[in-house]
C-alpha cells in the first residue's frame, strides 16, 4: 500500500514537471516586487515608477533585442510568507529578471524560489549583508551598498571626525535597524579607546521614550548611533532635545529622508545620517527625476534612483548578452559597466554594485548637507 | 545607587502610566458595562488625535492664538470621538447584544481594522508632525529634564478625569443607572432604566476621555499616523486588566504599575524586553490575584 | 413599504454621517508641507451612501419580519439533507477528491502556492478551534505555538541538518509542551483575563525570538531552510510546490480525522462540558485541570506542525511573521467559520485567506472591505458561516419515522 502511494505521489510530481514547460513569449518580462500596499508601501511604490519610466524609454526606442519589455508588478507587503507566493506568481509569469524585493526578509524568502528557477534578482533597497556576502544566492545583485559598508562609514565618522569616546548604540529591533546596529557595535569594539556604553533595542510605537533617554544620560554617552527608520528617530531626537540632552545623534539611511526633517522640525537640526553618495547632480538622475515629475506630477520617493539604475542595468545586460539566458545575462551584469543615475556601475562577483558608496550628511538649516 | 537617576525613571514611569491611564479609563468603563473588549477603543483615540490635528492645522493657518487653537482642537477631538464612539456602538455592537460574546469581539476587531484603513485612505499613511504644541510652563523650568510641560499636563488630566469619573459613577443618577446596568441588564431594564441610553452614554464618556488622551499624548510624542491606536489600545487593555477590569481606580493603578514596571525595567535591566516586563508583571499579578489588583471577585452561581 | 418617516430618518442619518466624517473625509491636512485640501465632493458621496444604506436596511428588516412566519430551510440544511442520500454523498465526495488531486496540475504554481497557504490556515483554524470552539477558552496567543514549530524546524535544520519529516513530529511535541507550560499558570483565569494572558504569552515568545540573537538569530531570522524532500531527493521548484501542496492536503485530512475523533472522545466531551459550565462540570467529576491542559496542548500540536510546514514552505523565518495580528487572523478564521464547527472552520479559512488574494486588484481598499465584512458578517450571521450543529440523539424508531414522512 505504501509503495503504491509513494509511486502515485512521485508520478504526480513528475507529471507536474511537464506541465510547467518553458514558453518563449513575444515580450521580455521583468518582474517588479515589493511592498506596494500597507505601512511600508512608501518604500516600494517608487520602484514601480522607476521601472515604468525606464521600460517606457526602452520600448519607445524599439525595446530590447527587438522585443518589447513588459512589467509584471506584484505586491509582497514586505512579509516573507506573502513574498513566496509573489515569487511563485512571477515565476509562473515567466519573468526573466525581478527588480526587488524591497525588504531584506521578504527578499530572502523570495530568493529561495528565484534561485531554483535561475531568475536574476536586483534589489534597489535590501541592504542585509549576507544576501551577497554569504554566496548563497548567485542570482542576487543590488544597487545599494550593504549595511556593513554603511556602518563602516558611520563609525569612522563618529570616532575619527567627531572624536566620540563613549557611544550608545540603539536600534528598533527590526531586521534592518538591528542588523545595522550590530555592525556598528562590532566596528566600535574593534577600535581602541572607544567603547559602547549602551546597546539596546527600543520599542517601536511606544508612547514615551523618557526611560531610555534617561538611561542614555546615565550611561555617560557622548554620542548616540541609532539603527532604524525615521519615525522613531524623530521621536527620540525631539524627546532628547526637550530634555536638554545635547549630544550628537547619528543614524542611517532610513533616517536620511526629508520627511525626518519635516516631522522632527527644529529638533532635527544637527543630526547626522549616512546615505548613498549624492548623485542628484548626475545628468541621468536629473533627467529621471524630471521624467517622474512630468509623468506622475510629484517628486520621486525613496530608492527611486536605485530602482531606476537596477532596471537599466538589467535591460542593458540583456542587450549586451544578446539573449535572456540566465548565464549570459548574469555574466554581462558583472562584466559590463553601465551608465546609470547612480554613476557608472557594474557588479562584483558577489553581486554588490561597484561604484555605489555612502556618505555622511548633516541637517543644516532644515536640509541634509553632504559632509565632505 | 544614583538617586537622581532613580527619580527620573520614577517620573518617566508616572508619565507613561498616566498616558496609559487616559486610554485605559475609557476601556474599563465600556468593559464594566457590556463586558466587551472594545478593540476599536484605540482607534477612537487615534481619530481624536487626527481630528485635533486637522482642525488645529486648519485653524493655525488663520493665525489664531496657539492656546486658543489648542483648546478648540481639543474640543473638536472630544466631540468627534464621542460621536464616533456612539455611532460605532449603534452600528457594530447594539445589533449583537444577544449574540455570543466572541462574535461581538470579532465585530470590534472588524471595526478597528475598518477605522484604521478609513483614516489611512482618507488621509495618509505617513507620519505627520503634530502641530499643537503648548508653550513651556515657567515653573517647570528647574525639573524640565525630568518632566516637560506636556508630561505635567497629562499627569494632571489623568487625575482630574479619574476624580470626575468616580464622582459621576458614585454620586449621579446616570452613574447609578450605569452601575445597575453593569450588574444586571435585564433587571435594570425592569426597574425602568433605559439600558440602551446608558450604554450610549458610557461609550460617549469613554470615547471623550480617549480623545483627550489622543490630543495630549500626540502633542507629547509630536507625531501621529493611522496606526498609533493599535499599540496604545493593547497597552491600555493590559493596564485595565492589571488593575481589575471594570474598576475606575483599578485602571489608573494598573496603568501606573505598568508604566513604572516598564520604566524601571528599561532603566535597570534592558529596553530590549520592555514589553516583556509589562506582560510578565501582568501574568504574575493575575496568577496571584486572578481578578486584577482592585477587581471584584465575582462569586459564581451554580 | 417606505414611509415618509423612513425617508426623514434616512435624511437625518445622512446628515449625521456627513457631520461625522467631515474632518477626515473632507479636509485633508498635510502638516509636513502645511497644505490643506478641501474635498467637498466626498461630503455628497457620504450623504448619498448613508441615505441609501439606511433605506436598504429598512427594506431588509421589513422583509425579514414578513418572512419570519415561513421557516425556509437554510442552504446548509438542504445540503445536509441531500447528503443523507448515499449516492449523492459518494459522488460529491469523489468530485471533491478529484478536484483536490487535479488542482495543482490544472492551476498555475501561484494558485497552488496560495491554496497551500489556505490549507495551512485550515489546520491552524481547526487547531485553535479545539481551544476556543470546544474548550471555550479565548486564546489570543496562538501564533506563539506556530512560531515554536517554525523555529523548531529552522533551528534543528540549521544546527543539525535534520530533515522536514523528522522535524514534523518534533515540532508537534515541542509545541504541545509549550501548550502545557502556558496552561499551568493560567488555570485559575477565566474569560477575558485568560485572553489577555494568552496575548501576553504570545508577545513574550515573539520578543524572546526577536532579542535573543544567540539563540534565534534575532530579527534577521533564519534563511535557506530546506524544502520538503521525497526519499532524500531534491525536487525542482514546480514539483516541490505541488509536493508541499499535497503535504498540506494530507495534513489537513489527518487533522480533520483526528479532531473528529477527539471531539466525540471522552476528552472532547469533557471540553464541551467545561465550555458550558466549569463548576457543574467539576461537580460531575471531570478533572478541569486535565481538561484545560489537554485542550491547550492538543490545540498547540497543530500549530506546531503547521509551523514546521511554514518554515519549509517559505524557507525563511523571522519573528515578524508571528505577531499578535497573526493570532487574531486565526481567531477570525474560527469565529467567522463557526465556532466549534469543523466544516465551518474549513470554509472560514478558505474564504478568509483566499479572498484577499483575489482582491489584490483592489489592494488599497482590501483591508477596508475586510473590516466592514467582519462587522457585517457578525451582525447577520453571529454563529459563523456554518454554525455548529449541536449533536442530538434520537431513538432509532423516531428517526425512521421522520424519514418516512420526508419520503
Amino acid at each position: 500500500m505504501k509503495k503504491i502511494l509513494a509511486f502515485l505521489l512521485i508520478s504526480l510530481v513528475a507529471f507536474s514537471a511537464f506541465a510547467a514547460g518553458q514558453g518563449e513569449g513575444g515580450t521580455i518580462r521583468i518582474g517588479v516586487a515589493g511592498a506596494h500596499s500597507g505601512d511600508l508601501a512608501s518604500y516600494g511604490i517608487p520602484s514601480i515608477k522607476a521601472a515604468e519610466l525606464v521600460v517606457d524609454m526602452y520600448n519607445a526606442n524599439g525595446g530590447v533585442l527587438g522585443r518589447q519589455v513588459e512589467l509584471v508588478i506584484e505586491d509582497d507587503v514586505c512579509k516573507p510568507e506573502v513574498a513566496t507566493n509573489t515569487a511563485a506568481k512571477l515565476v509562473g509569469d515567466e519573468v526573466v529578471a525581478v527588480i526587488g524585493h524591497i525588504c531584506s526578509g521578504a527578499t530572502k524568502a523570495a530568493l529561495g524560489i528565484y534561485k531554483d528557477e535561475n531568475i536574476i534578482t536586483i534589489s534597489p533597497s535590501a541592504t542585509n549583508p549576507p544576501l551577497t556576502k554569504s554566496g548563497e544566492y548567485p542570482n542576487f545583485l543590488r544597487t545599494i551598498a550593504p549595511d556593513d559598508a554603511q556602518a563602516d562609514v558611520e563609525v569612522s565618522f563618529a570616532v575619527d571626525t567627531l572624536g566620540l569616546k563613549k557611544i550608545a548604540v540603539l536600534h528598533d529591533k527590526g531586521d534592518y535597524g538591528k542588523g545595522f546596529a550590530e555592525f556598528c557595535k562590532a566596528q566600535i569594539e574593534a577600535k581602541s579607546g572607544v567603547e559602547v556604553v549602551l546597546y539596546e533595542g527600543i520599542q517601536v510605537g511606544a508612547v514615551d521614550y523618557s526611560a531610555i533617554i534617561n538611561k542614555i544620560g546615565n550611561s555617560g554617552a557622548d554620542g548616540v548611533i541609532y539603527g532604524g527608520y525615521h519615525p522613531e528617530a524623530s521621536k527620540l531626537v525631539s524627546q532628547m532635545k526637550k530634555k536638554n540632552m545635547d549630544i550628537p545623534f547619528l543614524s542611517d539611511d532610513g533616517v536620511k529622508d526629508p520627511t525626518f526633517i519635516k516631522v522632527a522640525g527644529e529638533y532635527s537640526e544637527g543630526v547626522y545620517a549616512t546615505g548613498p553618495v549624492d548623485t542628484s547632480s548626475n545628468p541621468m538622475a536629473i533627467k529621471a527625476v524630471e521624467d517622474h515629475k512630468a509623468k506622475y506630477g510629484e517628486e520621486p520617493g525613496a530608492f527611486f534612483l536605485n530602482a531606476y539604475a537596477a532596471t537599466i542595468a538589467v535591460l542593458n545586460a540583456i542587450e549586451k548578452a544578446g539573449s535572456t539566458d540566465y548565464e549570459a545575462v548574469s555574466a554581462a551584469l558583472r562584466s559590463e559597466y553601465v551608465e546609470t543615475p547612480l554613476g557608472k556601475i557594474s557588479f562584483d562577483e558577489k553581486g554588490d554594485a561597484i561604484g555605489v558608496g555612502f556618505a555622511v550628511y548633516q541637517v543644516q538649516n532644515g536640509e541634509y548637507v553632504e559632509l565632505k | 545607587m544614583n538617586l537622581e537617576y532613580f527619580f527620573s525613571l520614577f517620573l518617566g514611569g508616572l508619565t507613561r502610566g498616566s498616558i496609559y491611564a487616559l486610554i485605559a479609563l475609557g476601556y474599563t468603563m465600556v468593559y464594566g458595562i457590556i463586558k466587551l473588549i472594545n478593540f476599536a477603543h484605540g482607534e477612537i483615540y487615534m481619530i481624536g488625535a487626527f481630528t485635533s490635528l486637522i482642525i488645529g492645522a486648519a485653524l493655525a493657518m488663520s493665525g489664531m492664538n496657539p492656546i486658543l487653537i489648542f483648546v478648540l482642537a481639543c474640543l473638536a477631538a472630544i466631540v468627534y470621538s464621542a460621536a464616533y464612539g456612539i455611532t460605532i456602538e449603534r452600528l457594530a455592537y447594539r445589533p449583537l447584544r444577544k449574540a455570543p460574546r466572541l462574535s461581538v469581539l470579532i465585530s470590534a476587531i472588524g471595526m478597528s481594522i475598518f477605522l484604521q484603513n478609513y483614516v489611512l485612505l482618507a488621509q495618509t499613511s505617513d507620519f505627520l508632525p503634530f502641530p499643537l504644541v503648548l508653550p513651556n510652563m515657567k515653573f517647570l523650568k528647574p525639573i524640565e529634564h525630568m518632566m516637560t510641560t506636556t508630561q505635567f499636563l497629562i499627569l494632571i488630566s489623568t487625575a482630574v478625569v479619574m476624580v470626575l469619573l468616580t464622582i459621576l459613577i458614585k454620586f449621579t443618577r446616570m452613574g447609578k443607572a450605569m452601575r445597575a446596568t453593569s450588574q444586571d441588564k435585564d433587571m435594570a431594564q425592569l426597574v425602568g432604566i433605559n439600558v440602551d441610553r446608558v450604554i450610549s452614554m458610557t461609550f460617549l464618556i469613554g470615547s471623550a476621555t480617549a480623545a483627550l488622551g489622543g490630543v495630549l499624548i500626540s502633542s507629547h510624542i509630536g507625531q501621529i499616523n493611522f496606526y498609533i491606536g493599535f499599540i496604545a489600545g493593547i497597552k491600555a487593555f493590559v493596564a485595565a486588566v492589571l488593575g481589575g477590569i471594570g474598576s475606575i481606580p483599578g485602571a489608573v493603578l494598573g496603568s501606573f504599575v505598568l508604566g513604572l514596571t516598564e520604566s524601571f525595567g528599561t532603566g535597570y535591566i534592558s529596553s530590549d524586553y520592555e514589553d516583556a516586563f509589562a506582560f510578565i508583571i501582568l501574568i504574575l499579578i493575575l496568577i496571584f490575584k486572578p481578578a486584577g489588583l482592585l477587581g471584584r471577585k465575582e462569586n459564581e452561581k451554580v | 413599504m417606505i414611509t415618509i418617516k423612513d425617508l426623514k430618518k434616512a435624511f437625518l442619518n445622512a446628515l449625521w454621517f456627513i457631520f461625522l466624517t467631515f474632518p477626515i473625509m473632507v479636509m485633508k491636512v498635510n502638516t509636513i508641507n502645511d497644505t490643506l485640501i478641501w474635498r467637498w465632493m466626498n461630503m455628497l458621496y457620504i450623504g448619498v451612501a448613508a441615505f441609501v444604506f439606511t433605506l436598504l436596511g429598512k427594506i431588509y428588516t421589513v422583509r425579514k419580519a414578513n418572512r419570519s412566519e415561513i421557516v425556509k430551510p437554510s442552504l446548509i440544511q438542504i445540503v445536509n439533507s441531500k447528503m443523507e442520500n448515499k449516492k449523492v454523498r459518494y459522488s460529491s465526495l469523489a468530485a471533491v477528491v478529484a478536484i483536490v488531486i487535479l488542482y495543482p496540475f490544472l492551476m498555475s504554481m501561484y494558485q497552488t502556492s496560495i491554496m497551500t497557504t489556505a490549507l495551512m490556515y485550515v489546520v491552524l483554524g481547526l487547531g485553535l478551534n479545539i481551544v476556543v470552539g470546544f474548550g471555550g477558552l479565548l486564546h489570543l496567543g496562538y501564533a506563539a505555538f506556530y512560531a515554536v514549530g517554525a523555529y523548531t524546524y529552522g533551528l534543528l535544520f540549521y544546527h543539525f541538518g535534520l530533515n522536514f519529516w523528522l522535524c514534523l513530529p518534533i515540532g508537534a511535541v515541542f509545541s504541545a509542551l509549550f501548550g502545557i507550560i502556558l496552561g499551568f499558570p493560567i488555570l485559575r483565569l477565566r474569560g477575558d483575563y485568560l485572553a489577555i494572558v494568552t496575548l501576553a504569552f504570545g508577545e513574550i515568545v515573539r520578543l524572546v525570538l526577536e532579542n535573543w540573537n544567540e539563540f534565534s538569530f534575532g530579527p534577521s531570522g533564519i534563511a535557506n531552510i530546506a524544502r520538503p524532500m521525497i526519499f532524500g531527493q531534491k525536487l525542482k521548484l514546480a514539483q516541490v510546490t505541488n509536493f508541499t501542496y499535497f503535504i498540506a492536503v494530507g495534513l489537513t485530512i489527518l487533522t480533520i480525522i483526528v479532531i473528529r475523533r477527539m471531539e466525540s472522545s471522552k476528552m472532547g466531551r469533557a471540553w464541551e462540558a467545561m465550555r458550558e459550565d466549569e463548576i457543574a462540570c467539576q461537580a460531575m467529576g471531570i478533572d478541569i485541570t486535565k481538561a484545560k491542559l489537554t485542550a491547550f496542548s492538543m490545540g498547540a500540536v497543530w500549530a506546531g506542525i503547521m509551523g514546521v510546514l511554514f518554515a519549509a514552505k517559505t524557507t525563511f523565518i523571522n519573528p515578524a511573521s508571528f505577531t499578535t495580528w497573526e493570532s487574531i487572523v486565526i481567531l477570525c478564521v474560527v469565529v467567522i467559520g463557526g465556532m466549534g464547527s469543523i466544516p465551518g472552520v474549513i470554509a472560514g479559512a478558505l474564504i478568509f485567506i483566499l479572498t484577499p488574494e483575489y482582491l489584490r486588484a483592489f489592494s488599497q481598499y482590501r483591508m477596508l472591505i475586510f473590516g466592514i465584512a467582519l462587522v457585517v458578517m457578525m451582525i447577520f450571521r453571529p454563529g459563523g458561516i456554518i454554525p455548529k450543529i449541536r449533536r442530538s440523539y434520537q431513538f432509532a424508531a423516531d428517526k425512521e419515522e421522520t424519514q418516512e414522512v420526508e419520503a
